[in-house]
């Protein structure tokens, strides 16, 4: 029984809290592809690097606020500079949109087009980011850093096991919670959203039925803007924010939103979370679990691994080419929001 | 073929832009910048023929110049026998498994019609047969990377000269450009760039991560060269007469032997170093012309007619009873070829391979950015593209820093603010390369030199 439980925690501890909160980032941002996708129709390379420009962002905030002995005690600062992120995230949405996308929305360009576009203010943004902050790794989590340690969890329960909480972890899925409860209310109930899935849906009906584009679409870069600043600050204050990573990021975000069906927010959001699983499953050492519900005389010899750790951002994209060859329209049928 | 006027005009920018650096900061840089530039041009061409001609998009440019990459290892690297005693006949095993294994998954899609039954049989073979391969490939693997770890530890190349691998290099592309378009091909457009960037990336890690086929992130140095090495040259008689002929008029006025030695033995130093760089310059210039003419040549033909046809209407041309299917793949594949040559020269000129080096901003988008700007359609455009987007990617770092120097005048020199600015000069070309695309598709859509129209 004993053995058991040791086992049970291994696997929270190592694949089932890592795998919610980094679904939980993946599925923020996926979120926001999938708003961009539903309502505007391109693919937005640039969402990593708006991403990270939030984080940027609640990063200066962070210090600002730290150099003025402003905290919030054993909560990180971060949590308190992220508003302004936000801020300053939804405005770069409205800018780009203003000096760039909405030309080719009024010109009414093919997808690919606006495509392209989308990597011409990747690389603006990216410039933008490098050269405010640099490339350095920054760390800037601070408060208690966890809730649990290792230690205190074996002292606690007895088990040979230990199961560390980070606190970055459970704000991670605290906010992420909180803002998908907000964003489908949103669409549902509210008449703003209800107007953004009728858009959605079909153009061309909603602009009969009096539907202002200009204001779904203004309605659709705030939203964007927070779920991009909330994703990309989420995802520096868990692991650490390096510029570089998020374009890297894209990759994986691209993949959860269309596994679960590129237009569908309930989709990008489950495909957040299978692409975060499936990514720390294929690639974890199941040695320790093995050896603890397996009787000595059969206990694996190697890792028990399925893959090595170096091709992590493999599986997501082989995930996705095989969705795309068994179930071209993703997990849930996407396309209408 | 002709050239009309302003075609000439961007030639002739070209080849003033590289006379210009020469003067400016020497022949030496101007020749390093231009054989990069040959290169970009092969692969924007690569990648002109696939989007330009057809409309197949194609963001996997990273992976295809990586399996050049490998090529090139591949065929010039000196063989390493210990290695194949180690781990050959294991690899061996493995492979013919895996050809077994594929069979076995084609015969059951062939014979099992239920649908649920063919995915529960496909699944399990597919599981058991990786669990059984991985038993020969991994020890196999293993004991290759064993084999003298700090020179050796992967299987070595053919030991032929490095010049076969530009067409190895355009074979290997396609062979996985093949693969790539028989998966996704049939995908709308905007997934297909998603999903050609993301099997690059794929296609990278297994180039990092495979010891024994690449040496991975180890890389693999000392890659034999087209052209003769610097000191060898530099010891040869025909050169040091070469160099003494060209020359004859300034030395002649220097009349002190010993000082006449000394500027002649500089003259050799610097002549070896341009005299290499010139002759890979004349070798790519070669290779460039080539594909120029052959892609032309295709694009004139009722082939490549039929290729805009699809590419303008895809239903018309079906309707037409044009395969587009088919010719999407055909031409998805040439394009990679065209780039995975490319790939092999890139890695000849550096004569070494670094698999950790490819990354999307600077293989992708970059050469993307070549195609949009140059012209898609146009090979000559192509062409021009590749030579100005490099020309200015390099270029920027000088520009910035005089830029920025001009700017902060005023400032003094140790102001934080001015400081900052000169660290990230670096980074200012992205904002440079960035700002060039928006402005290309804003303002001039079809590109700097557009496709010609024929109405015939």
């Amino acid at each position: 029984m004993i053995d058991f439980l040791n086992s049970i925690i291994v696997l929270l501890n190592f694949i089932i809290i890592p795998g919610i909160s980094y679904g939980s980032q993946l599925a923020l941002g996926a979120l926001g592809v999938t708003f961009v996708y539903a309502i505007l129709r391109f693919a937005n390379f640039a969402h990593g690097e708006i991403m990270s420009f939030g984080a940027m962002i609640t990063i200066l905030f962070t210090w600002f606020f730290q150099s003025q002995n402003i905290g919030l005690g054993i909560l990180p600062t971060a949590l308190l500079a992220l508003p302004v992120g936000i801020i300053a995230t939804i405005i770069l949405c409205i800018i780009s949109d203003k000096f760039v996308f909405q030309y080719y929305r009024y010109q009414k360009s093919v997808p690919v087009v606006l495509a392209m576009v989308s990597i011409g203010v990747m690389f603006v943004i990216n410039a933008i980011i490098r050269i405010i902050i640099g490339t350095e790794t920054i760390k800037f989590s601070d408060g208690q850093k966890f809730i649990m340690k290792a230690k205190q969890f074996k002292v606690m329960t007895g088990l040979n096991e230990g199961l560390a909480l980070k606190s970055s972890q459970v704000i991670t899925i605290l906010i992420t919670i909180l803002l998908l409860t907000f964003t489908f209310w949103f669409l549902q109930k509210t008449k703003t959203g209800k107007s953004m899935r009728a858009f959605s849906d079909n153009e061309d009906l909603a602009l009969l039925s009096g539907i202002n584009p200009d204001r779904v679409v203004f309605t659709t870069w705030i939203i964007v803007g927070v779920l991009a600043c909330v994703a990309g600050t989420l995802y520096g204050l868990d692991k650490s924010y390096k510029p570089i990573i998020y374009l890297n990021l894209v990759l994986p975000i691209f993949a959860s939103a269309i596994v679960g069906g590129i237009g569908s927010p309930f989709g990008a959001v489950v495909g957040g979370y299978v692409i975060a699983f499936s990514e720390i499953m294929v690639t974890y050492a199941y040695k320790k679990f093995f050896v603890y519900l397996l009787p000595s005389s059969i206990e694996p010899t190697g890792l028990v691994q399925l893959l090595s750790t170096d091709y992590k951002f493999a599986v997501s994209f082989s995930i996705l080419v095989i969705v795309l060859l068994i179930r071209p329209s993703g997990i849930f049928k996407g396309r209408v929001l | 073929m002709k050239f009309e006027g302003y075609e000439w005009l961007a030639i002739t920018i070209m080849i003033s832009l590289f006379i210009f650096v020469g003067f400016i900061q020497g022949w030496s840089v101007s020749l390093v910048i231009l054989n990069m530039c040959i290169i970009s041009a092969i692969m924007t061409m690569g990648v002109n023929i696939s989007w330009g001609y057809a409309g197949v998009i194609n963001f996997g440019v990273m992976g295809f110049l990586a399996m050049g990459g490998l090529a090139a290892v591949l065929v010039s690297y000196p063989p390493i026998t210990e290695s194949w005693h180690a781990g050959g006949r294991g690899l061996g095993i493995s492979f013919a498994l895996l050809v077994i294994l594929v069979i076995a998954v084609m015969y059951i899609n062939k014979t099992v019609i239920q649908k649920r039954n063919r995915y529960i049989l496909n699944s399990l073979i597919i599981f058991f047969g990786i669990l059984i391969i991985r038993q020969f490939y991994l020890n196999a693997t293993h004991n290759i990377e064993d084999v003298n770890p700090a020179i050796a530890g992967f299987l070595g190349g053919l030991g032929l000269p490095i010049i076969f691998s530009w067409i190895v290099g355009g074979l290997f592309a396609a062979g996985v450009a093949f693969v790539i378009g028989k998966v996704a091909l049939g995908l709308r457009s905007d997934y297909l760039a998603i999903v050609t960037l993301g099997i690059s990336e794929i296609v990278v890690s297994v180039l990092k991560h495979e010891e024994w086929l690449s040496r991975g992130v180890k890389n693999v140095i000392g890659l034999k060269r087209p052209v003769p090495y610097e000191i060898d040259l530099q010891n040869a008689d025909w050169f040091i007469n070469l160099v003494t002929y060209l020359n004859s008029s300034k030395l002649n006025n220097i009349i002190d032997v010993s000082d006449r030695q000394q500027v002649l033995n500089n003259l050799i130093i610097d002549g070896s170093g341009i005299f290499v760089k010139l002759s890979y310059a004349i070798l790519f210039l070669i290779v460039m012309l080539i594909i120029f003419y052959f892609a032309n040549k295709a694009q004139l033909s009722p082939w490549g007619r039929m290729m805009r046809a699809i590419r303008d209407n895809e239903t018309a041309a079906n309707a037409m009873g044009k395969d587009v299917v088919k010719q999407h793949l055909i031409i998805f594949v040439i394009g990679a070829a065209i780039v995975g040559v490319a790939g092999a020269m890139l890695v000849t000129l550096d004569g070494l391979f670094t698999p950790s080096g490819y990354r999307p901003l600077r293989f992708t988008f970059i050469i993307w950015i070549m195609v949009i700007v140059g012209g898609s359609g146009n090979n000559l455009g192509a062409i021009f593209g590749g030579f100005v987007i490099w020309f200015s990617w390099i270029e920027a770092a000088p520009l910035t820093t005089f830029i920025i120097n001009q700017l902060t005048i005023g400032l003094e020199p140790t102001n934080a603010l001015k400081l900052h600015l000169l660290d990230s000069v670096p980074y200012f070309r992205y904002l440079f390369m960035g700002l060039i695309l928006l402005l290309i598709l804003r303002y001039r859509p079809k590109g700097i030199i557009p496709e010609k129209v024929r109405h015939s």
